[in-house]
């Protein structure tokens, strides 16, 4: 089973490959040359053309930077803490030194002395490292755990309760499939109480996914009508522990139950490159039925996505007049971090 | 307690095992209460259906149910001239629960108890009814919105009017008439009380009209001195004009166009 121990927030060395982080790295250091900019400039007028001058000599330097140390991520976190901390700053120092060198040799720059960029840039990479590991500290593995603990046992109570007593008007007729029915819902609850840290496959998820609608079919019978639509997708690859049945039940709870003549719930697993996408739809039942208790699920695993990967998985939600649809979109990921 | 006859059970779920189950139970406690489930229903329009056709003693309502939930079917219930006794029936609805807790209402929690299923039946047949207006309130809150239909006696018999079809409620001196493209239903409801349950579908145009927002369609201004009103409201699908207030005109306008 793949672990995901290594959250992407949680190590004080973060993960120089992910979206997230290079996001905040350019941003951080972007807003550095701007506040520089203006103490520099002589008057708020100067500040924007400061500054375009700065980003000539920082940008560069910035994207080389963040190659080298997605590149050396790796070796970088294999180091001891502190250790690499220093290498990553002796790192961008000598970048520094060595872009100066290199203006310098081509004649652009004012033949100052070569310390000063490579101070500033030492500097910055420090306050950059330092905001890292604050928050590192703050999504700490255990805490990281106890929410993501705290928002995967979601199966709603109307759910237990009514497939219990479904299991027990069939224990006298139909014994068989009162047994099939509760292995079925130990399954389940198997799921929700495994272990949040650890990614299961997207096969096994969508076997959860088709034993849950076999224990509302048992309740909702001919009233709720599925469809799968699975394109060419491995089934090996790593997801999340259950994104995909909160979201089934939430189209039972909201799309199926409300309507007297029930409907069909769609699901179309596809992948886009390096995407994984999944999408579920619903018919849209006369508004205002439970809207709040949507908004929570919803909200619920837009938060796991953010604590699995940051900025590199999405939600989306399409309320139509018809149909509603959420998607969620996940990136490929063979192996663990 | 002895009992002349059984009583006659009608169950109502939406689920075909739920009420299954419960016919297996009240089997089970037969020789304590006899009773005799004369019929089922999947959500409260049936319901109403059928006792509309033959009376019962007792209706075993779950409270989540498409259609018509089992709180707005109690209610209806309270229109018939002899109304049966409601015992609720919950898998989960905590807001419910506490209400019926607080008030001393009985219900059933799915999966339901036999021996729980037997207290029940002989407590209802002596219980005092619910209070509508308490009914009408839990209803409301559980389910988030208004009922789906509005009941209306003509010559004894219950109509249902569903919510959805009416395009505007109009009071007179006594009655509230709701309009619906096929006809008018004389209802016994209070204005006021429409207006604060189906606030979202429903604005008021004149101090005794409620229009649907989605039936309106346009407006004339009232020619001179038009004591009556300050405009007139078109509506879709019917030829009526309703009179808008001139306090209303300016907010009716922009529902239109918003």
């Amino acid at each position: 089973m793949t672990s995901i121990r290594h959250f992407p927030a949680t190590h004080p060395l973060p993960d120089w490959r992910n979206f997230g982080v290079m996001l905040r790295v350019l941003l951080g250091v972007n807003a550095m040359a701007l506040a520089a900019a203006l103490i520099q400039a002589p008057e708020p007028a100067g500040w924007m053309a400061r500054y375009v001058e700065m980003a000539a000599l920082v940008e560069p330097l910035l994207l080389l930077a963040l190659g080298l140390l997605a590149a050396l991520r790796d070796v970088l976190r294999k180091l001891p803490l502190r250790l690499g901390q220093l290498a990553v700053v002796m790192l961008v120092a000598g970048l520094a030194f060595a872009q100066n060198s290199f203006w310098q040799s081509l004649g652009f720059g004012d033949g100052a002395n070569p310390l000063r960029p490579m101070l500033l840039a030492m500097a910055a990479s420090i306050v950059l490292l330092g905001y890292f590991e604050l928050r590192a500290r703050a999504f700490s593995p255990a805490q990281t755990e106890a929410r993501l603990a705290a928002l995967n046992a979601r199966i709603r109570p109307h759910f237990l309760f009514n497939s219990l007593n479904a299991v027990l008007s069939l224990i006298r007729a139909r014994p068989q499939q009162a047994e099939a029915a509760l292995e079925s819902l130990s399954d389940l609850f198997r799921a929700a109480m495994r272990d949040p840290g650890e990614l299961v496959s997207l096969a096994d998820e969508i076997a959860l996914g088709k034993q849950y609608f076999e224990l509302e079919k048992l309740r909702l019978g001919e009233r709720l009508a599925v469809d799968w639509q699975i394109g060419a997708v491995s089934m090996d690859l790593p997801i999340p522990p259950l994104m995909l049945q909160p979201l089934l039940e939430n189209a039972v709870y909201h799309g199926i139950e409300p309507a007297p003549e029930g409907g069909v719930v769609r699901i179309a697993i596809e992948q886009r490159g390096e995407e994984l996408r999944i999408a579920i739809a619903n018919p849209t039942v006369a508004a205002g039925q439970h809207a709040s208790g949507n908004q929570i699920a919803v909200a619920n695993i837009r938060e796991r996505l953010a604590l699995y990967y940051d900025l590199e998985a999405r939600l989306e939600i399409d309320a139509g007049k018809q149909t509603y649809e959420v998607r969620i979109i996940l990136p490929c990921r063979k192996t663990s971090r | 307690m002895p009992q002349d006859k059984p009583l006659k059970i009608l169950l109502v779920d939406d689920e075909p095992l739920a009420r299954s189950r419960l016919r297996e139970l009240l089997g089970d406690i037969a020789i304590q209460f006899a009773s005799e489930v004369v019929g089922e229903a999947g959500n409260g329009i049936a319901a109403l259906e059928f006792i509309r056709k033959s009376p019962v003693d007792v209706v075993l309502a779950d409270i989540r149910m498409p259609g018509m939930d089992g709180i707005e079917l109690a209610g209806h219930l309270g229109a018939f001239e002899h109304p049966p006794a409601v015992i609720f029936i919950t898998a989960y609805d905590n807001y419910a629960v506490q209400a019926f807790d607080l008030n001393a209402v009985d219900y059933l929690l799915k999966p339901v108890r036999t021996q729980r299923l037997l207290t029940a039946l002989q407590k209802i047949v002596a219980a005092p009814r619910p209070d509508p207006a308490l009914l009408a309130a839990i209803g409301q809150a559980a389910r988030g919105g208004g009922r789906t239909h509005l009941s209306c006696h003509e010559r004894g018999r219950l109509l249902l009017v569903p919510v959805a079809e009416v395009l505007y409620f109009k009071a007179d001196l006594k009655y509230v008439t709701a309009r619906t493209v096929a006809r008018e239903y004389l209802l016994d409801e209070a204005l006021t009380h429409l207006e604060e349950e189906f606030a979202s579908r429903f604005m008021r145009l004149h101090r005794a009209v409620l229009v649907a927002k989605t039936a309106l369609a346009g407006f004339e201004k009232a020619a001179g001195d038009d004591a009556e009103a300050y405009g007139w409201a078109l509506l879709r699908g019917v030829p009526d004009k309703l009179p808008v207030s001139r306090r209303q005109w300016a907010p009716a306008k922009a529902a239109v166009t918003g």
